[in-house]
């Protein structure tokens, strides 16, 4: 390792004040940060010891939760592809063909967002942040895996310019990065990211006869215009080929859909990676589901049509509810940041997912919205915690 | 009514290098200073002696000519060596070379039964009075206010603090008699809060004249801080003094004898002393014959006070003012390949994310002054409030302070803060962020605008 020191040591003068590469010394400071702990010491007033734990290392605390649902989305893109072409396949050929469609998005993800935000830095000199390393792995795994890379890249770009830098960059974003990178797509591009002929990469295969590349959330929508129970059309729906959507297979994740977002058992995963590290707020978590859960018995309750009489427990298996709860909702940065708050807002993010998605047929994903309309929200939720906290205060002083 | 509170945020963080029980057989320090930088009240500081001058302990040094009521008195006896200022002639020390057998002056013994101004007058003259510091601000207190009540922290949490049991033994008549001059200075009570989760020690389970309280739980448990708040918090307007109990003693001296008795004894600790425990000194005292051929290695760090709120020393620097301990740890500048990354169980860590396996070991930890990662904006959420046993919304507190929203920072609980308050906070913010500065800063602000 004392040969990459030195490496770094030797092209330091070009980066440092008067140096011919001075304006880069922000991406000196974050490749070097990257592969050493700097030798910054405290100040020689104040904490003389600071703990071991850094935003890195929260940070890569995400992206391992998200890994799970990186890899079974990998093998799920295989699995649908050749239940659709309708061709015999092993779990090997399943996870190659899902990894050439898989890492080309996560790629350019990495690829394209980091290049913006290294130009941020230097730019606007300041340090490089960790917080990309989840945004760039969020948005590939939100996006479907038959989108066009220039949308990725776009989404990308968007995302991180209008949806963090522009508000001084990680730590002040207002929206989360990855939902305003689906956002951008889903109203700039709803062709590619909506319908039923998205979910499901064919690459140059014809589908099979009979094969519907329809979500769960779209079978439930269209057999309630119907008038037919959603779970018989669910449990029917491409049942020939072994790919219905029972609630097992939903919450095993062996379904069509954004590549990351398929499987609720893979979020739970992260969902225990994430709060047993301390890393994301269990009351977010909680709160989504419960909201969603009981907002889907008060569907129930009040039901005329066949969508809302579907049971509640199947809101928390189909589309990204889960995914967007544990990996989204909970970005500490977009998110409440009292602890009350955080209860409120996970509950109503659960709640606004089954509104959306039940009684809007515009926007069958209602999980994107919530959050983004959560994360504006969120703000005032804090307002009226904080200012609960100062009432409680000037009561004292008058007693 | 005594109260029992049981406080269950904080953190104990558990360290190598306790001083047992015993005094460490090291030579006496010789050289004292007093530090006006000790004093974060001290507006305009006026030094009364000149180099060559001879003093006795309790000679008056210097004074705040905004409060010149106050003396700040030489800890012991002997000769002015040096004035030492720094840029701007900013005042640093004084430094005083002791006498072999240090004589007082004597002032008399104070009658505590005299009016309450004319006892806070003789007290402000005898150089104890800047052990009993004001709240809000964490400054000197004002002889002239009357507060509404006096805080008194019997033990100390922070990391290897001194046991105030060992330091403090046999001290119990000045003990009391330093208790019943501060119940003279109140309208209210003094507080005596004492730690509920091992028996009191002699020194403090007998007094009277004041109101014994327990508090037990994690640091910051025994901050004075903590506890008035969960005692009698502090509102806009209202003031409210703070003593340690190795002042209290120094104030019981002055009554009961009528000197300026600046002894105390004070723990030697941190992993890089060979020799820990106890020494007995005075206040202000030169710390090189306390670690000088006392080392484990070579590049330390010297820590008056301790590793969360203390103050970095040069190898011949001197003990600050309301210092009971110093810590010598090592220096942690170096890099390691991969460091936020790799797994650990012996890097100390208030978090659990991936590969932080501190809290399974159950040990000692040692830690060096390596700050492990760059500043960084507030991210994560929730940490704070995890170690602040109080009702205050630090994060909201610390963006008001960085805005320097002053309505904010009233609201939010600025008032019932100081430095010490917030040290865990600046400990586990993974965003590493000077918080204690910060603080000292929102308080200046609130203080001179």
């Amino acid at each position: 390792m004392k040969a990459l020191q030195n490496l770094f040591d030797s092209i330091k003068p070009n980066f440092e004040k008067g140096g011919k590469w001075e304006k880069f010394h922000t991406l000196y400071e974050g490749h070097r940060t990257i592969a050493f702990a700097p030798d910054l010491i405290t100040k020689s007033k104040g904490a003389q010891i600071k703990d071991a734990t850094d935003l890195k290392r929260v940070m890569i605390t995400v992206v391992i939760a998200m890994i799970p649902a990186l890899l079974f989305g990998i093998l799920n893109i295989g699995h649908q592809h050749f239940i659709a072409s309708g061709e015999e396949a092993t779990l090997v050929d399943k996870a190659i063909f899902g990894a050439l469609s898989v890492l080309p998005i996560l790629i350019v993800s990495y690829a394209v967002g980091l290049a913006t935000e290294f130009t941020f830095c230097v730019i606007r000199n300041h340090p490089v942040s960790e917080g990309y390393l989840v945004s760039g792995m969020l948005i590939a795994l939100v996006m479907p895996p038959y989108i066009p890379l220039w949308q990725v890249a776009l989404a990308t770009i968007f995302a991180v310019v209008i949806g963090k830098e522009v508000f001084g960059g990680t730590g002040m974003n207002i929206l989360n990065v990855a939902m305003t990178a689906r956002a951008f797509l889903y109203f700039a591009y709803p062709a590619q990211i909506s319908g039923d002929q998205v979910w499901t990469y064919l690459g140059d295969k014809t589908a099979v006869d009979g094969f519907s590349g329809a979500t769960a959330l779209g079978v439930a929508y269209n057999a309630s215009i119907d008038g037919a129970p959603v779970v018989d059309a669910l449990n029917s729906h491409n049942a020939s080929f072994g790919a219905d959507f029972s609630f097992f297979n939903m919450f095993m994740g062996w379904i069509p859909g954004s590549i990351g977002e398929t499987s609720t058992l893979m979020a739970l995963i992260g969902a225990v990676i994430l709060v047993a590290t301390g890393v994301a707020s269990w009351k977010i978590i909680v709160g989504g589901f419960g909201g969603a859960y009981v907002m889907g018995l008060v569907m129930n309750a009040l039901a005329v049509n066949e969508y809302m009489a579907m049971p509640a427990h199947y809101h928390l298996v189909m589309g990204g509810l889960a995914f967007g709860v544990v990996f989204m909702a909970t970005d500490p940065v977009s998110a409440a940041q009292t602890e009350v708050g955080k209860w409120i807002y996970g509950i109503m993010i659960g709640v606004l997912t089954v509104i959306i998605r039940v009684t809007n047929p515009a926007y069958p994903e209602g999980i994107m919205l919530a959050v983004l309309f959560m994360n504006v929200m969120a703000p005032l939720i804090d307002y009226y915690v904080v200012k609960a906290n100062k009432t409680r205060r000037l009561q004292r002083a008058t007693v | 009514m005594s109260k029992i509170v049981k406080l269950k945020k904080g953190f104990d963080l558990k360290l190598v290098g306790k001083a047992p029980l015993e005094t460490a057989n090291l030579a006496a320090a010789t050289t004292f200073a007093i530090k006006p930088t000790d004093f974060p009240g001290i507006q305009r500081p006026k030094v009364l002696v000149n180099e060559g001058d001879t003093v006795k302990a309790g000679t008056p040094i210097l004074i705040d000519k905004a409060m010149d009521q106050v003396i700040y008195a030489a800890p012991v006896s002997g000769e002015i060596v040096e004035v030492k200022r720094g840029e701007k002639r900013k005042l640093l020390e004084i430094k005083i070379l002791a006498d072999q057998t240090i004589t007082h002056e004597n002032f008399g013994k104070i009658d505590l039964n005299q009016d309450r101004d004319a006892l806070a007058l003789k007290l402000a003259s005898t150089g104890v009075w800047p052990n009993i510091i004001q709240r809000p601000f964490g400054i000197v207190a004002n002889p002239a206010d009357t507060p509404k009540a006096i805080f008194i922290s019997a033990f100390d949490t922070h990391p290897l603090a001194p046991d105030f049991g060992y330091t403090l033994k046999g001290e119990e008549k000045y003990f009391q008699a330093g208790i019943d001059a501060l119940a003279k200075l109140t309208k209210g009570k003094v507080h005596l809060n004492v730690d509920g989760s091992k028996p009191v020690p002699a020194v403090f389970s007998g007094v009277k004249n004041a109101q014994i309280n327990q508090f037990s739980g994690p640091h910051p448990a025994g901050n004075v801080g903590t506890q008035i708040h969960h005692l009698d918090p502090i509102n806009k307007g209202e003031i409210a003094w703070t003593v340690s109990p190795v002042g209290v003693v120094q104030i019981g001296k002055a009554v009961l004898e009528g000197v300026y008795d600046a002894s105390k004894m004070i723990a030697l600790t941190g992993s890089e002393l060979t020799k820990t425990g106890y020494v007995k000194t005075y206040v202000g005292a030169n710390v090189s014959s306390f670690v000088k051929g006392n080392l484990n290695s070579g590049h330390v760090r010297v820590i008056s006070g301790n590793v969360l709120t203390g103050e970095k020393l040069n190898l011949d620097g001197f003990l600050g003012f309301y210092h009971n301990q110093i810590t010598v740890i090592p220096e942690g500048d170096y890099e390691e390949f991969l460091g936020w990354l790799k797994p650990s169980s012996s890097k100390l860590s208030f978090h659990k994310a991936i590969g932080m396996l501190s809290f399974l070991n159950k040990g000692e930890f040692k830690v060096d002054t390596n700050t492990h990662g760059e500043e960084r904006p507030f991210v994560v959420t929730g940490v704070f409030e995890k170690v602040m046993p109080m009702d205050i919304l630090p994060t909201y507190l610390f963006k008001a302070i960085v805005a320097e929203d002053f309505d904010e920072m009233e609201e939010l609980g600025l008032y019932e803060l100081v430095e010490e308050d917030v040290a865990l906070c600046e400990f586990v913010d993974p965003s590493k962020n000077d918080l204690q500065e910060l603080v000292r800063h929102g308080i200046e602000l609130l203080m001179y605008s």
